[in-house]
């Protein structure tokens, strides 16, 4: 299989359907309605006696006109000119694109759960407690954890709870500290989040092995160091070997091991961070237990905490009552205090204990066996044409780069772009930093043998185009509705919002 | 296991391409003595169809609008979605597409996005949004760290009339930061105290709710001349987003971010959240704007074309000195209120919320005319107000239970200063019978 | 370096940034190295007339669509000039860096300093090393 020719056409990362579709204020007629309202039984009102006229505002730009057939033909055209998990594989590493299961969308749309309040009686609220406490004991179980918060609602705000966490306790003991160690290969929301509480970052160079060495880290560590904050898997899909010694070297200076759970997929039932010495970690419902991405979130990004944490958990927490059922515990003193108007993201919570529970202890440590069996089947059958930079067993991805394709002048991000004419959305690109032009590639557990060995030969395709006809490459994509978008102009003369013309 | 499809067969071929003898040799990576050398203790897996069952038993144990009447608002709005919202959204193009950094294949989410953006600038009265943040607090409390970020001050004064719950975020958020922040508080009519002696030259912002958690509408001009006399900000932070349909523009008030929930259009209420943090400014402060953005482009072709930009200001790029560490955002959710803001539109959105603010005027004209009720706050409201009961909140609420009524906010906690009261909102799903059961129930009589 | 180019007759910093002195008024802008590193570049902050700068010091930040760099300033001295055309058109930087493409302008105190910075050959040798 190849294709070798701009005609051919292997695949499609979208749907082939090619309706110009324009935005739909562009579509909006004076007069069309797509609403209906109940009948008022109650007397009208005029706003400007109740409110007063300058309350008032006269009409509301930025909305269109639309009838309900207008609406949903618009949004039905648009969803098929994107990718998604449902249509085929998103190698993206770290995103851990698994399946979406169509058995936790029902159940969350279940009334009791979608229709809800969060401030209601909690009388009235006892399935949704007991749902937390049932998800928070059986999180701690998968991490080795002793307590769990599902208020964050997305991985970055976990973190950001768990640097504060940190920052609470040392507080506690009025120490001191202001720095926080990130090793070279960290996402970027690791910084991000530690200097939102104030830390000053000291990156740890990965060894020349793209490991982080106990050496370094006690070479970086202090007695003024908060933290370090470590991704396990690396970011380069490879077991943190010396983790033990890393928490220990951390420890052994009073300071506190922070546990990014991205990677959490490839450990499910093989090892928990919390007994390699992990403090505090996030996790990504959105990752590891299949809730939907839906085009960029929502997310639910849970923490898990050792004991020493566990009075600094946001507020509240759900406990069990004295005649039984659940309640709210809201004087919690030392708490870092809120970081969600209500529980989180609970619509996601409800699916994740749904895929939980529909694969118990078996089939969450088979999800961890599959995804680390295809990434390194993949890499075996890649490491001929592709340059792997630390070629050795990995665990859930695998990283490429682009460097065999040197004197060719095609770069990761032609590769990339060719991919999609292939009918994949491409793996995570330039990313880890340490690997100039990296590839990063997730298959998940989701992904059959059949699936990978197409994937695996789009990719030595690519690799022989390169050298064959570079130029198909670096013009790529050609199948899509839109080829490559200039984003230059887009951040040179920002273009944010419609506006009708003049 | 339906979702995992390995054979032993393929495992086998696998493994022998790879050169190795079994999966555990896979691990081997992974010391062995941090290896989990036990099952994990979770229960066992369940077929579809018993877990099915055992979810909706959960399920059931939660009062909702389908077994209550509802008057329960106070940040969460039960507000009818119409069913094409749910239809388009569950389109697997877009529940179980990704974030979309690779534009030529996500033009879908691009484009909605920018439709958003367009509409939330269109309803503040403002010129740049972002592409949806977690909730109205969270985004509360990034619009005051955008505010110290664009004028190097760390003080800010949130009003009393801000959500309890979204003050205490606030806090949180800048705890770490030493900022210093400062709560002004309301007057005798339910309205923010006149903000004049709060505000200083050492003020980055001051945020005001509008309406404020006890339903008043509160006065922006004013509040926006006491904070641009210091050059602070003035946030405009909102629960109830349909207020916006109705209400003048933040942006047309002075507000330079207007920030909030937007989870009355078409999001549900599910226990709280996912829901959408939404937050609009002017456009020249748009490189301080956390959260992702979406631009109009062209093609290589010169087609029109979205994607994201200005992502410099972003954690993965900018990394520490980032905007933001928001990545996730609640993408979803914003399709839904672009498809229920598409389908209301300028008119079925300001119809809405006068039926709103009919049905709770109705509501206060009864409490009005009831012995043992009274409205204690004088202000003008929108579709919340309180309501002050003869002997607690608790025990009003609880008889309006009895009546199969979820009938508002018990008051105790949040605003004791009131005495015996609740918080009760009235949306377009409060039939009128509904509300004259409500106003026996609370004062304790028969309807 | 045949790929980038090192005008013999500035002088240079290690954060790639370049300085013409004439008398006590230095002007600096950001190096070809460094446009070609950044890529298209979409928008550049500049300080304020009359802020006081260290050598060293951070005096602005660029932006390209996919990277975003500090800018540090190689002298020290009083800022008496900015380029205004950059907030207008920064693709300038990537057109005539060394040219319509400077930055800022100071008034120093100790034109000496210039001298601690490196020759275009010590340059061009930095930027050599960072190759891979």
């Amino acid at each position: 299989m190849s294709a070798t020719s701009r005609r051919d056409r292997v695949g499609n990362a979208t749907a082939a359907i090619g309706y110009e579709e324009p935005l739909v204020f562009e579509r909006s007629r004076p007069g069309r309605s797509g609403y209906s309202l109940p009948a008022l039984d109650v007397p009208a009102v005029d706003p400007a006696a109740c409110l007063g006229a300058a309350a008032l505002r006269e009409g509301i730009p930025g909305l269109p006109e639309l009838s309900e057939i207008d609406v949903v033909r618009h949004f039905t055209r648009l969803s098929t000119w994107n990718a998604a998990v449902d249509l085929g594989l998103y190698p993206l590493g770290s995103c851990t694109m698994k399946y979406n299961p169509k058995l936790n969308e029902r159940v969350a749309r279940l009334p009791g759960f979608a229709q809800a309040h969060p401030l209601q009686p909690e009388a009235l609220a006892q399935g949704f407690l007991e749902l937390c406490f049932e998800l928070e004991r059986h999180l701690a179980e998968v991490i080795g954890m002793d307590r769990v918060t599902l208020q964050p609602a997305a991985g970055a705000q976990g973190e950001l709870a768990g640097v504060m966490m940190i920052r609470a306790y040392h507080e506690e003991r009025r120490e001191r500290r202001t720095r926080v160690l990130v090793p070279d290969s960290a996402h970027g929301t690791n910084p991000a989040s530690a200097a939102l509480n104030g830390y000053e970052i000291v990156p740890v160079p990965s060894g020349g092995d793209g490991l982080l060495h106990a050496e370094a880290v006690a070479a970086a560590m202090a007695d003024d160091v908060a933290a370090l904050m470590i991704t396990n898997p690396s970011t380069l899909g490879l077991f943190e070997e010396e983790i033990a010694a890393i928490c220990e070297v951390v420890h052994a200076r009073g300071g506190l091991v922070y546990g990014d759970g991205a990677n959490l997929n490839a450990l499910l039932g093989i090892a928990r961070p919390g007994d390699l010495g992990i403090d505090v970690m996030h996790l990504n419902l959105h990752k590891t237990f299949s809730t939907p991405h839906g085009g960029g979130g929502p997310g639910s990004g849970p923490v898990g905490v050792k004991d020493a944490l566990a009075p600094f958990l946001p507020t509240p927490v759900v406990r069990r009552s004295l005649g039984g059922g659940f309640r709210l515990e809201r004087e919690l003193p030392r708490s870092i205090g809120r970081l969600h108007a209500n529980f989180g993201n609970v619509g996601m919570l409800v699916r994740a204990f749904a895929y939980l529970r529909s694969l118990g202890p078996d089939g969450l440590r088979r999800c961890a066996e599959m995804a680390v069996l295809n990434a390194n089947y993949l890499l075996a059958r890649l490491r001929g044409a592709w340059h792997v930079p630390y070629d050795r067993i990995v665990m859930h991805e695998c990283v490429l780069s682009d460097r065999r394709l040197a004197d060719t002048g095609v770069t990761t991000l032609d590769v990339a772009k060719r991919l999609i004419d292939y009918g994949y959305h491409p793996p995570t690109v330039y990313f880890p930093l340490i690997v100039p032009g990296a590839l990063m590639i997730e298959p998940t557990e989701s992904e059959s043998l059949e699936g990978l060995d197409r994937f695996a030969e789009a990719l030595l395709a690519i690799a022989a185009e390169a050298r064959e006809d570079p130029e198909l490459v670096r013009s790529a994509p050609h199948h899509t509705r839109r080829s490559r978008l200039d984003e230059t102009r887009a951040a040179r003369q920002p273009v944010l919002r419609w506006q009708p013309p003049e | 296991m339906r979702y995992i499809p390995h054979t032993e067969e393929d495992v086998a071929r696998m493994l022998d391409a790879i050169g190795v003898d079994s999966v555990e040799a896979l691990f081997a990576p992974v010391p062995a003595k941090l290896r989990l050398r036990r099952p994990l203790e979770v229960p066992p897996a369940l077929s579809e169809q018993e877990l099915f069952a055992e979810l909706s038993a959960l399920a059931a144990r939660n009062a909702h609008t389908g077994t209550h009447e509802w008057f329960l608002g106070a940040g969460t709005y039960a507000h009818f979605t119409p069913a094409a919202v749910d239809a388009l959204v569950s389109r697997a193009e877009f529940t179980t597409s990704y974030t979309p950094y690779q534009p030529e294949i996500s033009q879908g989410t691009l484009q909605a996005i920018f439709e958003w953006q367009t509409m939330i600038t269109g309803l503040t009265g403002l010129e740049v949004a972002n592409a949806s943040l977690y909730d109205g607090a969270s985004a509360a409390a990034e619009a005051a760290l955008m505010a110290m970020r664009t004028t190097r001050r760390s003080r800010v004064v949130v009003s009393a009339g801000l959500h309890p719950h979204y003050r205490e975020v606030v806090r949180t958020y800048l705890a770490g930061l030493g900022a210093e922040v400062v709560v002004a508080p309301l007057g005798p009519d339910g309205r923010t105290a006149p903000l004049a002696a709060q505000i200083d030259a050492a003020t980055a912002c001051v945020l005001v709710q509008q309406p404020a958690f006890l339903g008043c509408i509160e006065d922006l001009p004013a509040a926006a001349e006491a904070a641009h006399a210091h050059d602070a900000r003035l946030v405009v932070v909102v629960n109830e987003a349909l207020s916006l349909a109705l209400l003048r523009a933040p942006g047309d008030q002075g507000a330079d971010i207007a920030c909030g929930e937007a989870q009355s259009f078409g999001v549900p209420m599910g226990l709280g959240g996912p829901h959408l943090g939404f937050l609009a400014t002017r456009q020249r402060f748009v490189r301080q704007l956390p959260g992702r953005l979406v631009g109009e482009t062209v093609d290589t072709e010169g087609r029109r074309g979205f994607v994201l930009t200005l992502s410099t200001r972003e954690q993965h790029i900018r990394r520490e000195r980032a905007t933001s560490n928001i990545c996730t955002n609640q993408g979803l959710c914003l399709l839904m209120a672009t498809v229920y803001l598409s389908l209301l539109g300028p008119v079925g959105l300001r119809r809405l919320a006068e039926q709103n603010l009919a049905r709770a005027e109705y509501a206060k004209a009864r409490v009005r005319a009831t012995p043992g009720l009274s409205l204690p706050l004088a202000a003008p409201t929108f579709n919340e107000f309180a309501v002050r009961v003869p002997d607690s909140g608790a025990a009003a609420l609880e008889r309006a239970r009895e009546r199969g009524i979820v009938g508002g906010l018990d008051l105790e906690r949040f605003a004791p200063e009131l005495g015996p009261a609740v918080l009760v909102c009235t949306t377009e799903l409060a039939r009128r019978e509904a509300i004259d059961g409500l106003v026996a129930a609370l004062a304790g009589r028969a309807a | 370096m045949a790929e980038y180019d090192i005008p013999e007759d500035l002088s240079y910093s290690r954060e790639d940034e370049w300085a013409r002195a004439a008398g006590t008024r230095v002007v600096i802008g950001v190096t070809d190295y460094a446009q070609k590193q950044l890529g298209d570049i979409v928008y550049v902050e500049l300080p304020a007339i009359g802020t006081t700068l260290h050598q060293g010091d951070v005096f602005g930040v660029i932006e390209s669509v996919k990277a975003v760099s500090d800018l540090y300033s190689p002298v020290s001295g009083e800022v008496v000039e900015i380029n205004a055309e950059l907030a207008r058109r920064p693709e300038t930087i990537n057109e005539d860096c060394y040219g319509d493409g400077w930055m800022i302008a100071l008034a120093v105190e100790d034109p000496a300093e210039v001298d601690d910075l490196l020759d275009a050959a010590a340059y061009a040798k930095h930027v050599e090393d960072r190759g891979e």
